[in-house]
């Protein structure tokens, strides 16, 4: 108990465990789109830069409460989805992916170009309104609303798409609108994720949100496991975290990390925990400890 | 005036077209997007400017070194990391190509520093006037030895005993192999012929722009499959037309003042095709089958 309160009080290990929270929420949105409806998106960090700058312009120029630039910033980041998703999700798989990949590098030299955003010097002097139980507690949100989300006729509707979107449609699954439905909740997440960025590291760049960070994203979901919520959790935490214990092999680090992502994806095609079903894991624990448990009772 | 511009465009769309042609062909046969490819264009690159400035050797010594180096390297890439994941998940491959692609980049920056390098000038600076356009030397040897390439290619691909395995390959993966053709190879094949067009592109860019660093590959390599997906993906002609389609419209949009929107303009044009062709100016149309 000591050790956990410790971790919280290091300043360290809580700046490292924040920015794993808010890539998780990020994350979690990505994993709706990719892993439970089957659709590629590799500009999800443009969806977080969106979230961003609309949260932090809102806190600096209109000084109103964080939490509300921090909804303000996730609805305008589902927004920018929506309008994206219309005519793109009538594209598939790669071509969707190639799309959504330079929607991401147009916002960002968008970002780049323009007056407000401070251009490419970023936006500086965002104060830090982001803390651990903030992230804490929105992570626990979006976990739960994920599970409900997936776990509902809609997110039924979602998993038939991926499985089939023609038989999808033949069930009367108006699959565009699921679709456009479901890109815009993760990007709602992405731009949650990309105002609590902001106001953590209390900069911005758009450089910070290139294409190589929406990559990151997509590591985490499919090396945790496609589809997986908790695969998607511990995607999260062991690639955020890998660089760090990774630090004392110092310029080594990302030789190391390239060649992790290789060898995991090689050994484990479907993710850590893809299309590992938890409850059953746990329920077969269960009945495998249970006969010594009596034993034990017994004696 | 515009024809100046024209010129410059259609130089730099053809080293483009050069590394399109790489991803192109390895998406045709075996649907993937080869992320790495980029890095083996920044390999080339390195290794010319090595050959250059170290051992002296003549510029197309160099590039010769440079695909000597590269086929290799892509050839291994492929066997360690695509091989063992042929048959999983479409991400499956995608993630461990961007593996891929971070350990070489890293490699390189650890191997060779972060800063850019400029080119020695082995190619002296003559410029050739026809009317109204100039050609300088450089300009013209990428012109004629990218066009030399895609012939060659156009060659391998239409008329050769392992050209026909690899049309094969691309219409049906499955039948092909039925039908004896060593799919494995063919493949291998592929990866060897991307390599060495790209180490060609990747010496051939660092002469005209004279500037070489460990993360070249990563801008150029996007803007690249941009082109291979405009043109048509999987087509070979489709990805010399993307490339060069591309290479023009950048020249253009800087020359009118969007300089700053520079790499913005391949992606968007991108989109703006695929919004009404969705398989992009060459591609044939997917058909859905239930």
């Amino acid at each position: 108990m000591e050790f956990l309160l410790d971790i919280i009080n290091n300043p360290y290990y809580e700046q490292v465990l924040t920015m794993m929270g808010i890539y998780l929420i990020a994350a979690l949105g990505l994993n709706l789109i990719t892993g439970y409806t089957g659709q590629f998106s590799f500009g999800h960090a443009a969806f977080m830069s969106i979230g961003a700058y609309s949260s932090a312009l809102m806190t600096l120029k209109m000084h109103t409460p964080f939490l509300v630039n921090l909804l303000a910033g996730g609805l305008i980041a589902a927004f920018c989805g929506i309008l994206l998703a219309f005519p793109s999700m009538r594209l598939t798989g790669d071509y969707l992916g190639i799309t959504t990949l330079g929607f991401g590098e147009i916002v960002r030299v968008l970002f780049i170009n323009m007056e407000i955003t401070g251009g490419a010097i970023g936006l500086a002097g965002i104060p830090k309104e982001t803390d651990f139980v903030t992230v804490f507690v929105l992570v626990i949100l979006s976990v739960w609303g994920l599970y409900r989300i997936v776990n509902s006729r809609f997110g039924r509707a979602l998993a038939a798409i991926r499985e089939d979107e023609i038989a999808a449609e033949t069930m009367g699954v108006n699959a565009l609108m699921y679709k456009v439905e479901s890109f815009s909740i993760g990007c709602f997440l992405a731009g949650i994720s990309g105002g609590l960025y902001a106001h953590s590291l209390q900069y911005i760049n758009p450089s910070d949100f290139g294409f190589a960070k929406s990559f990151e994203l997509l590591n985490f979901v499919v090396i945790g496991g496609l589809g997986s919520i908790p695969g998607t959790v511990l995607g999260t935490a062991v690639l955020s975290l890998a660089p760090e214990f990774l630090r004392f092999v110092k310029e080594y680090r990302m030789l190391i990390y390239g060649a992790l992502m290789v060898a995991m994806m090689v050994f484990r095609p479907n993710g850590i925990l893809g299309g590992v079903n938890l409850g059953d894991l746990f329920r077969r624990l269960k009945r495998r400890t249970k006969p010594p448990a009596a034993a034990s009772g017994g004696a | 005036m515009y024809l100046q511009q024209l010129v410059n465009g259609l130089t730099l769309g053809s080293t483009y077209a050069l590394i399109a042609l790489g991803y192109t062909m390895v998406y045709g046969i075996i649907q993937l997007i080869n992320f790495a490819h980029g890095e083996v264009y920044m390999i080339g690159a390195f290794v010319g400017l090595i050959m250059v400035a170290v051992y002296k050797v003549n510029f197309f010594l160099a590039m010769l070194a440079a695909m000597a180096v590269c086929v290799p390297l892509a050839v291994l890439i492929e066997r360690v990391a695509y091989r063992p994941l042929r048959r999983s998940t479409r991400l499956a491959p995608l993630i461990s190509a961007i593996g891929v692609s971070i350990f070489l980049q890293t490699l390189v920056t650890l191997m060779e520093g972060p800063n850019p390098k400029g080119f020695p000038q082995v190619i002296e600076d003559t410029v050739y006037v026809f009317g109204p356009v100039q050609f300088s030397k450089v300009q013209v040897i990428i012109l004629v030895l990218a066009a030399l390439l895609m012939l060659l290619l156009q060659y391998t691909v239409k008329y050769t005993r392992m050209g026909k395995a690899m049309r094969a390959t691309s219409e049906d993966y499955e039948t092909a192999s039925l039908m004896g053709i060593n799919v494995n190879r063919v493949i291998s094949f592929t990866f060897a012929l991307g390599a060495a067009l790209a180490a060609a592109g990747g010496v051939l860019v660092g002469m005209y722009f004279n500037s070489i660093y460990p993360l070249m590959g990563v801008t150029v390599g996007l803007k690249s499959f941009c082109a291979a997906v405009l043109g048509g993906i999987g087509s070979i002609p489709g990805a010399v037309l993307g490339g060069m389609f591309l290479g023009v419209a950048e020249v253009f949009g800087v020359a009118v003042g969007f300089d700053t929107y520079r790499d913005a303009i391949a992606f968007g044009l991108l989109i703006l095709v695929l919004l009404f062709k969705p398989t992009g100016l060459l591609g044939m149309p997917i058909q859905r089958k239930v």
